[in-house]
């Protein structure tokens, strides 16, 4: 019994000992991470952001830095947080949504535009990179035969229906756009159902008719392979959704500031629109075409 | 300080109304609940009081019901989802029901085990026939156990009924990832209190049907032996 | 389904990330599990000194395992200060759940250890502490094994649930399956928790044999 007594109490220390370990380069930077220790990685809990997180890991890795991943940590108002307390620091982002979280009423839609706001709007200890041209915006979708019942292709022809309709989008979409798309649309939709951040759940809403339309990302090519219509957006209510780096300060050492660059500098929508298609219909593997895109295009 | 925002959310009737109200998913969430656990018992009582009845594969029975408890809902949930995206409530039901059978299956079981064998040598030599040995001896005396299987059931699934809203189908868990996703501690720790108010709510219901269903026999015979 | 198993496994990077799930997962249920021991082992003695005391234990950690986890997970940051992304939410929630779990079997095995035996101890001068450790504990082992077996059952199963929040072991393949609408690593997902907590539970009943050599010396049951 002794022994058993002395054997769990060893097991506790060494698993308690390792538990402090592995926690404290994700809990306790400060921010010094000057290519020493190792760069943490995140992204958000959908597929494309896992893709480009591990894009930026490769990217990293072959810049010589020791790099960790944390995949699937949440929404933007948790990775912001986790950045700043520094349990990762970068994340792969987009211009326009990531300003909205610090600026929840800028006007700015243009690439330049946004990406001149968000160097102004970013809190103290985190800063973007350069942006790259490839873009997944945020966009509403309806059916095909929604679309041609009536007429419906563009966002401006939403007000009077909106009251008849009912949205299916993430849980945080209303509290960023139910405002601006009233006042920039005058669309109220009868209700908006929370779905998921353009999962499954979201396409079956539509699939279903559960929602008659749902907010969907442009790169996502369920959107095609439905034969979906995608509304557009004359007045760029939903801005530029450029892909770029946003990073604590400090985290990366010029290697990997030039390794970024030259990601986002690779990067366009048509590769990235190619690569969800890889991942969602060949079952690629995201590490894997990382490995693949970063060893072609850098 | 959390704990303070939390009621302040509570107490603002605002978030209680409306079709995504907290009576909405409080109601969901309840529904969710009774489906399960009846659908668990219609499964799992005659089961395990069969096996307990029989004496034959209780061995069996156990190791079987222990590895569906290792059985992760969220997992069988997300599956179930993609082999049937058009029908979440009821994939949601079924994930639900793996998780509520174990429980009950061993209180059904343990409760015919327990049965006095006094009591069932009995009722065999009052010339019983195998069904009417188990309806008059062995289901009465099991009760208590077999309740108490179900409130155990009862309070896995008001649990993890939250989880469900991964898959869009409401209950409370809705409102808990709704206020994880836009970062709203007060909300989610409001929502993680009416969770667990609810658990007690539902158990303290089950646990005096639990003492109601002891038959007035054992009763006596518990307080002859000093038991309570 | 068996080709799409395949082909998920067919990759190295697949297999690389599923192994580390696997060790994450199995930390993250088994370090809860001995803390959750840990604390549970006292709390049980405590609760035996007293009518009141044991009544009010008993019922608030059953009321502690209302909480639903995907519940606990989320508050844990604002109750330790934790960063949300911290692998201690999880340890802690699930460490509660195991305490929870744990003090009745703790009581109750504490209850199954015959009085005389008791008795002879302190007859034979052992102190408190002593005596609890050396002989009230080695007796009570087999009523407390199921109590552990159960729990860590609920643990393995319930790490998955932290894949909600990005801290979840094999649940990762849930989310990561259910997002890209691919079944193949959900059901592998599935099948590693079963073999995980089948093969934790032959490792504790064979802990329990070497705990209590007498069960089985011989000497009938």
């Amino acid at each position: 019994m002794k022994r058993i007594l002395a054997l769990i109490t060893t097991a506790v220390a060494v698993l308690a000992t390792a538990a402090c370990g592995s926690s404290d380069p994700l809990t306790g930077g400060d921010g010094g991470g000057d290519g020493g220790g190792s760069v943490v990685v995140g992204s958000a809990n959908f597929p494309e952001s896992v893709l480009l997180m591990e894009i930026y890991a490769e990217a990293l890795r072959r810049a010589g830095a020791e790099v960790q991943t944390r995949p699937r940590l949440g929404t933007r108002e948790i990775t912001n947080a986790a950045l700043q307390d520094g349990s990762i620091s970068v994340m792969p982002e987009y211009t326009g949504n990531l300003l909205q979280s610090f600026d929840p009423d800028f006007t700015a839609t243009a690439p330049d535009e946004v990406y001149a706001a968000l160097q102004q709007g970013l809190p103290e200890r985190l800063e973007v990179l350069e942006y790259s041209e490839a873009q997944d915006s945020d966009v509403l979708v309806v059916t095909q035969q929604t679309s041609e019942q009536f007429g419906l292709t563009s966002m401006d022809q939403l007000a009077p229906l909106c009251g008849r309709f009912v949205l299916g989008a993430a849980a945080e979409w209303p509290q960023r756009w139910a405002g601006p798309i009233a006042d920039i649309y005058g669309c109220t939709f009868q209700r908006v159902i929370s779905t998921d951040s353009g999962g499954p759940v979201t396409i079956e809403a539509l699939r279903s008719g559960a929602a008659q339309v749902v907010n969907l990302f442009t790169t996502d090519p369920v959107i095609e392979a439905n034969g979906w219509v995608e509304l557009a957006d004359p007045k760029q209510m939903y801005p530029a959704q450029n892909i770029v780096p946003l990073v604590r300060s400090g985290a990366l050492d010029q290697a990997g500031v030039d390794a970024f660059n030259a990601v986002s500098a690779a990067l366009t929508t048509e590769e990235l629109t190619e690569l969800n298609r890889r991942i969602a219909e060949e079952r690629a593997v995201p590490a894997d075409l990382a490995k693949e895109f970063v060893a072609t295009a850098l | 300080m959390i704990l303070v925002e939390a009621l302040g959310w509570l107490v603002d009737p605002a978030n209680w109304q409306g079709p995504d109200g907290l009576l909405v998913r409080l109601g969901e969430h309840l529904w969710f609940t009774v489906r399960v656990v009846l659908i668990a018992a219609v499964i799992a009582v005659p089961l395990g009081l069969w096996v307990g009845h029989s004496g034959r594969g209780g061995v069996t029975l156990v190791g079987a019901a222990n590895a569906m408890r290792a059985l992760p809902t969220l997992g069988l949930v997300t599956f179930l989802f993609l082999l049937s995206p058009s029908t979440p409530v009821l994939v949601t039901i079924a994930g639900l029901v793996v998780l509520a059978v174990p429980p009950i299956l061993a209180g059904a079981y343990a409760g015919v085990q327990s049965v006095d064998g006094r009591v069932t040598d009995a009722a065999i030599g009052m010339g019983m026939t195998g069904w009417q040995r188990l309806w008059q001896a062995e289901v009465p005396g099991s009760l208590p156990l077999l309740v108490g299987g179900v409130r155990n059931a009862a309070l896995q699934v008001v649990a993890t009924v939250t989880v469900a809203a991964y898959v869009g189908v409401g209950g409370l868990g809705e409102p808990l990832l709704v206020g994880l996703a836009i970062n709203e501690y007060p909300q989610v720790a409001a929502v993680a209190l009416v969770t667990a108010v609810l658990a007690v709510a539902v158990d303290t219901v089950l646990a005096v049907v639990q003492r109601l269903v002891v038959p007035n026999g054992l009763r006596l015979a518990a307080s002859a032996a000093g038991a309570t | 389904m068996l080709g799409g198993i395949g082909l998920y496994l067919s990759s190295p990077t697949n297999r690389e990330k599923v192994l580390g799930l696997l060790g994450e997962h199995v930390y993250l249920a088994i370090l809860p599990l001995l803390i959750g021991l840990a604390v549970a082992l006292p709390l049980g003695a405590l609760a035996r000194r007293g009518a009141l005391l044991r009544t009010g234990t008993v019922q608030a950690s059953s009321v502690l395992y209302t909480v639903p986890s995907l519940a606990l997970f989320v508050v844990m940051p604002g109750i330790l200060g934790t960063s949300i992304t911290s692998p201690a939410n999880v340890v802690v929630s699930l460490a509660v759940y195991t305490t929870a779990l744990l003090v009745r079997p703790v009581v109750d095995a504490l209850d199954a250890v015959p009085g005389h035996v008791v008795a002879a101890a302190i007859a034979m001068g052992y102190r408190p502490a002593r005596r609890f450790v050396a002989v009230e504990l080695p007796l009570a082992v087999p009523v407390l094994a199921a109590g552990v077996r159960v729990a860590s059952v609920s643990n393995i199963s319930l790490v998955s649930v932290g894949a909600l929040i990005g801290i979840g072991g094999l649940g990762e393949l849930f989310t990561e399956g259910f997002q890209l609408r691919y079944p193949a690593p959900i059901v592998i997902g599935i099948l590693l928790t079963l073999v995980l907590a089948l093969v934790v539970d032959l490792l504790l009943v064979g802990l329990r044999r070497l705990a209590t050599p007498w069960a089985h010396a011989g000497v009938g049951s």
